[in-house]
């Protein structure tokens, strides 16, 4: 009655979950002394996906497995990002966690099995899946957050993070459902056609909306659902943070232009008006807050907001041009963010964690190329031209203007102008202030190597912003309808 | 007259809100437990009103055969502060009380709405010989399989995530090793001393 799905869309997927369960297999026969092995098992997992996935890309979507999964254009560009992101997370981390007793197998299995949960997240074409990519990402990450066990932060951290996180994906399945009555099916193609056709009752529709943006908004931390940022970011070990503050991101919003872009768009002009008000108060509360932050993780838990914020002045803008601005603003924003967590990753050493901004005080003294890293970095953050940052807010910001919302593109400016203060301040601490502590900066060559290569990224995109605009442009217009 | 079926619907419905009621305001954490029982047994018997057997029958097995025995023992063990937990209640009831007025009303109104009404109506009557089990085992493995295995994905990670957090070697514990217990010789635990009479043994 129903015949063999054809796998070859999903092939990445397919290798990923093989080779990470080999990896978990075989890391439990490794001792300690020579945990590296794992390490090079699973950066080589990560980038034979990547080969997986550059080696053939289809110009139309193709959809498989009863419709449930589409591999187009869009979902390759953002699952290669990701899997990049995360092998760059490896690199950075895997010192911390060494010299904090987290270098374990479980480390690099869960962080691959979140992997997997976001390409399934990124390749959904059916709420059932979107879902449960989601709860795949969001339980490894839970349990990630929680891996130092002793340290009560962390565990007050995952505990908050796991409440909040559940309570969220109970919005989102209350929504999902409501819009299941309504248009009888979960199927974006189909919901989008029901909602379209007009025999879907507004009250019902609108109500599962309303459910369905406040869970997505809980899982890209926007105000008025951003609680548990902070905590999060601050209390989890900062190779965990560098992770959750960067290729999820990219996860969260494919999962918004999915949900909103494609099957829910015939209630465009609904979601409109709650991404309006989200946007508004997250660059707010999301900039000022961030100024009178002492910690720089909190700081920047802060300066996420507002960049999602931003993010979201893309997607409401509802149009392609939105959505790849949307796309573009978080890829770069991942760049940065790696960057910054990196260099605190590089100033931490056993029994210190470079997390207070006075750690930061007079780098450029002790290490004159890293404090032109993090400035960079910092100034990509600010919109400073010529950076990569100041390319993403302005195409966000054209697509939000190109939509008709002038007066949200002059208060989105004037938040990003308030912004700009307390990246400057940081690095004011580099450059103006004295070194407090003198210690010298370890790292292996393999991170100072990919951190610079790292920053300079921020500026070289800064520079040549049109091959990465082009490239989600064409991949929006290629997958998107 | 009303349908008997409508009848039984209405009386597990409302077994179940009440029981789900119970657990949210029993004051002891067993009695809690206890209420959620009897909440998965309402919900079972809406469910095989609804023809549903498979489920039903699952659902008790499962849920409370299995899931709340271990829940209980869980609960059982845990020292539960209740008053701490209640702390704060009265402090956040204006916000919560709020939140929860505007949700019964946005459910209220769309459960009103006229898209519920007509819903379920037509459904066509299932043959003598349907078996749900079957039916439900054709469609996980055929058209929802790529779900079900990620479900499957999802279950190996709560195995991984629980067995990172909880399993560790602690040295500062006092545990048996019964493989040295079994292993040990006479050599090892009893030592000959000649002791002539009118000496002590030191």
């Amino acid at each position: 009655m129903s015949t063999i799905p054809n796998f070859a869309p999903a092939a990445a997927e397919i290798l990923l979950l093989a080779l990470v369960s080999l990896v978990l297999v075989i890391d439990l026969y490794i001792d300690q002394a020579r945990r590296a092995l794992t390490y090079y098992l699973s950066q080589g997992t990560v980038l034979l996906t990547v080969l997986v996935l550059v080696n053939h890309v289809n110009t139309a979507p193709v959809f498989t497995f009863s419709n449930m999964f589409v591999d187009d254009t869009l979902g390759r560009v953002l699952k290669v990002l990701v899997l990049l992101t995360v092998s760059v997370v490896f690199a950075y981390g895997r010192q911390y966690a060494e010299e904090r007793d987290m270098l374990k197998g479980e480390f690099f299995s869960l962080i691959l099995f979140a992997t997997l949960g976001m390409m399934v997240l990124i390749s959904a074409n059916h709420f059932l899946t979107l879902y449960l990519g989601l709860e795949l990402l969001a339980l490894a990450q839970y349990a990630l957050v929680a891996l130092q066990r002793d340290s009560a932060r962390a565990t007050e951290a995952a505990m908050k993070y796991f409440v909040l996180g559940a309570l969220a994906s109970g919005l989102l399945l209350y929504g999902m459902s409501m819009i299941y009555g309504g248009t009888g099916s979960l199927n974006l193609q189909e919901v989008a056609q029901g909602l379209a056709s007009g025999r879907v009752d507004h009250v019902v529709a609108s109500v599962g909306l309303v459910f369905i943006v406040a869970g997505l908004a809980f899982k890209l931390g926007v105000v008025p659902f951003h609680m548990w940022i902070p905590d999060v970011y601050e209390g989890a070990p900062t190779a965990v943070t560098l992770f959750i503050g960067s290729a999820p991101k990219i996860a969260g919003v494919a999962f918004f232009v999915r949900m909103l872009g494609e099957g829910l768009a015939p209630l465009a002009h609904d979601w409109q008006q709650m991404l309006v008000l989200l946007a508004v108060v997250s660059m707010a509360l999301g900039n000022i807050t961030a100024i009178a932050q002492t910690n720089l993780k909190r700081m920047l838990a802060y300066s996420t907001i507002s960049h999602m914020g931003f993010v979201l002045l893309g997607i409401l803008a509802a149009t392609q041009q939105g959505y790849a601005a949307a796309t573009f603003y978080i890829s770069t924003y991942t760049l940065m963010a790696l960057g910054a967590f990196g260099v605190m990753l590089l100033l931490s050493r056993a029994g210190f964690e470079a997390e207070q901004l006075n750690d930061y005080k007079g780098l450029n003294k002790r290490n004159p190329w890293f404090a032109l890293i993090m400035l960079l970095v910092m100034i990509s953050m600010a919109g400073i031209p010529p950076s990569v940052g100041f390319f993403a807010k302005l195409s966000v910001l054209r697509a939000a203007l190109d939509a008709g919302y002038t007066w949200l593109v002059v208060v989105a400016v004037l938040l990003s102008l308030i912004g700009a203060f307390y990246y400057l301040r940081v690095i004011k601490l580099m450059y103006m202030d004295e070194p407090e502590d003198t210690s010298p900066i370890g790292g292996d060559l393999d991170v100072r190597v990919l951190l610079s290569v790292n920053g300079l990224a921020v500026l070289l995109f800064g520079i040549l912003p049109q091959p990465l605009l082009s490239l989600f442009n064409h991949a929006v217009v290629q997958s998107l309808r | 007259m009303i349908d008997f079926s409508v009848f039984v619907f209405y009386a597990f419905a409302a077994v179940l809100l009440a029981a789900g009621a119970g657990v949210i305001v029993s004051r002891n954490p067993v009695h809690a437990a206890l209420w959620l029982v009897l909440a998965f047994f309402s919900g079972s018997g809406l469910w095989m009103l609804l023809e549903a057997e498979f489920l039903a029958i699952s659902l008790v097995l499962v849920y409370v055969g299995a899931v709340m025995v271990l829940f209980l023992f869980v609960v059982m063990m845990l020292d539960i502060n209740l008053d701490r937990l209640r702390e704060g209640f009265w402090r956040y009831f204006p916000v919560g009380g709020l939140v929860a007025l505007l949700m019964v009303g946005e459910l209220v109104l769309a459960s009103l709405s006229k898209n519920f009404a007509t819903m379920g109506r037509n459904l066509p009557a299932a043959p003598a010989d349907y078996s749900n089990t079957r039916e439900l085992g054709m469609l996980l493995y055929t058209q929802y399989l790529y779900p079900f295995e990620l479900a499957a994905v999802i279950l190996l990670v709560a195995i991984v995530a629980a067995i990172a957090l909880t399993l560790r070697r602690r040295t500062n514990t006092k545990y048996q090793n019964p493989a040295q217990q079994v292993r040990v010789k006479r050599a090892d635990r009893v030592r000959m001393v000649d002791i002539a009479s009118g000496e002590t043994a030191e």
